[in-house]
């Protein structure tokens, strides 16, 4: 009966105060559509990393038996060769640690990172190198570590991961700033409008309050109907903005990933790890607001 | 004891003069009192403490035993069940009918539906509005939105029954309708406590009347009527005042 009650009293405010609720629906999607931007972006970094990235700095690739380059002419790396590398490796004073990766886990790796792109099917284990994979005492010295193996019998290439992709990533990073600072002004916006609307919904329920209160309804009967109220407003809101964000991704990354290939790109799906995320904000956003302008304005 | 007031001053403000002085006033369970005087003596501020709607400066609200300074504000809600409220204004809902003013009251404390199904029709019954559930405060006389009014003030059985100038919107014989309400529900052992100025309820009804002027009680008497200044050797039932006359 109180539940019924309650959802009756949410009803009729919405209805009540529809001009209002729209503008806090549409300003919240606005605002979490923003965070959400944000997220994805770092999830797109993330996802450019691999696995990699944070645990090395180089990469010391191995010849295979279809390779190409001028290093590799005398075919696939042997196994003395892999060992003396690895040797040679770790008595270096510049390296800190070596780990070794085999034709299999790189592909494991690269099917991790390249899930969501049409070449993942095409590409098989004996098309990847082997590699030693190098942590430098300090990341700087890449070109000495360069220097001393890009020639030794075996090695196809010696590449610094982070030169590859630092100066994308503080692109992303940028946007990611940018994206954050738009939504916290438009999230003022939104609290600043929960706030106006909550307040003018008390108003125009005044005389049921006043009621609720001379008869003895408890705090929670008369505030909860306004809290929902702006609750509910935001989470539409929250909804809007996670499916927005999952349309911009699915067409926008699904047409990039076909044009680059060779880039690691975020799925779709991977957006909808965002929704909870943006329903928890704008309930939450929506209920402190709400909770702390009753306070002001609703006497119980 | 039902209603204890023990030295009670009310100042709203340091400046002006208290709206109660050192009130001290004991009303018995099942009491009907006539509290009287003039706007501004001091008898809305007298019901908004017994509410817990205002809070007493000096001395103490007792409540069906209970010290209304010390109630936490969770425990407040239980208080003002266990007391009817009646306006002047009436206070109806506007959008709703007759029946759905009453039932509100039992909604917004959780009452079941079978509950609210059975009290409203016999409470409408008890201030003589049967049949007139589903009209809307506007299709009513004044008198019978007084008497919903009434009705959703009782429906939840109070012990208190506060009705601060429940005539004064009211004419003389609407407002005799009314009183024969209020006398009904004392007689079925409600506390009554009503706020006034209407000299020919008081005179006609002969209950307690406490009078207050500039927030003292200058008067306390069983069966007593109602003086209004600057008539003291008025005879009860010696005519109307008009409202207003007696500061």
């Amino acid at each position: 009966m109180r539940l019924a009650f309650v959802l009756g009293e949410i009803g009729s405010g919405l209805r009540r105060n529809l001009s209002m609720v729209v503008s806090v629906i549409l300003v919240t999607f606005v605002s979490l559509t923003f965070v959400g931007a944000a997220g994805l972006l770092q999830l797109q970094i993330g996802q450019m990393k691999g696995y990699w990235y944070d645990r090395v700095q180089v990469a010391v690739y191995l010849c295979t038996d279809n390779d190409t380059s001028a290093s590799c002419a005398s075919g696939a790396v042997t196994d003395e060769q892999r060992a003396a590398i690895e040797a040679d490796l770790r008595a270096d004073r510049y390296v800190e640690s070596v780990e070794y990766e085999d034709q299999e886990t790189a592909l494991t790796h690269f099917r991790e990172q390249f899930a969501n792109s049409p070449i993942v099917d095409s590409i098989t284990a004996g098309m990847l190198p082997e590699s030693f994979r190098v942590s430098l005492v300090d990341p700087e010295k890449y070109e000495v570590i360069n220097e001393a193996f890009s020639s030794k019998p075996g090695v196809e290439s010696v590449s610094d991961q982070r030169e590859l992709f630092e100066k994308m990533f503080t692109y992303l990073n940028l946007a990611s700033v940018a994206a954050l600072s738009i939504a916290g002004v438009m999230l003022v916006c939104a609290i600043l409008l929960i706030a106006t609307t909550i307040r003018l919904s008390a108003f125009s329920r005044r005389r049921e309050t006043g009621i609720m209160r001379l008869v003895g309804a408890s705090k929670a009967v008369i505030q909860l109907p306004f809290v929902l109220e702006g609750v509910i407003a935001a989470v539409i809101g929250a909804v809007l903005a996670s499916a927005a964000l999952w349309s911009t991704a699915h067409f926008f990354i699904g047409a990039l990933a076909r044009q680059y290939p060779t880039t690691a790109f975020i799925s779709s799906e991977q957006v909808l790890y965002l929704t909870p995320l943006l329903l928890v904000l704008g309930a939450l956003l929506a209920g402190v607001s709400s909770l702390l302008t009753l306070r002001r304005y609703l006497k119980v | 004891m039902m209603i204890t007031f023990d030295n009670v001053t009310k100042l709203y403000d340091r400046k002006s003069r208290p709206a109660l002085n050192s009130v001290s006033l004991d009303v018995d369970r099942g009491e009907f009192v006539f509290l009287v005087g003039a706007s501004g003596s001091g008898k809305s501020t007298f019901i908004r403490l017994i509410m817990k709607e205002e809070h007493a400066t000096r001395g103490t609200v007792y409540v069906a035993g209970a010290n209304v300074a010390r109630i936490p504000s969770w425990r407040v809600p239980r208080l003002r069940r266990g007391i009817g409220v009646v306006f002047q204004d009436f206070r109806l809902l506007p959008n709703k009918t007759v029946f759905a003013n009453v039932a509100f009251a039992m909604q917004v404390i959780g009452r079941s539906r079978a509950v609210i199904r059975d009290s409203v029709p016999e409470v409408l019954r008890t201030v003589g509005l049967e049949g007139k559930d589903s009209r809307l405060p506007h299709e009513l006389s004044g008198g019978e939105q007084q008497r919903v009014a009434i009705a959703r003030a009782i429906v939840n059985k109070p012990g208190i029954l506060l009705a601060d100038e429940p005539t004064g919107n009211l004419d003389p014989t609407t407002s005799l309708g009314i009183m024969k309400v209020l006398d009904r529900i004392n007689q079925n052992g409600t506390t009554v406590v009503m706020a006034t100025h209407d000299d020919d309820i008081v005179n006609a009804m002969r209950k307690r009347v406490v009078e207050l002027r500039s927030g003292k009680i200058i008067r306390d008497e069983q069966e007593g009527i109602y003086l209004g200044e600057p008539a003291p050797d008025r005879e009860p039932g010696n005519g109307r005042l008009e409202s207003g006359v007696s500061e």
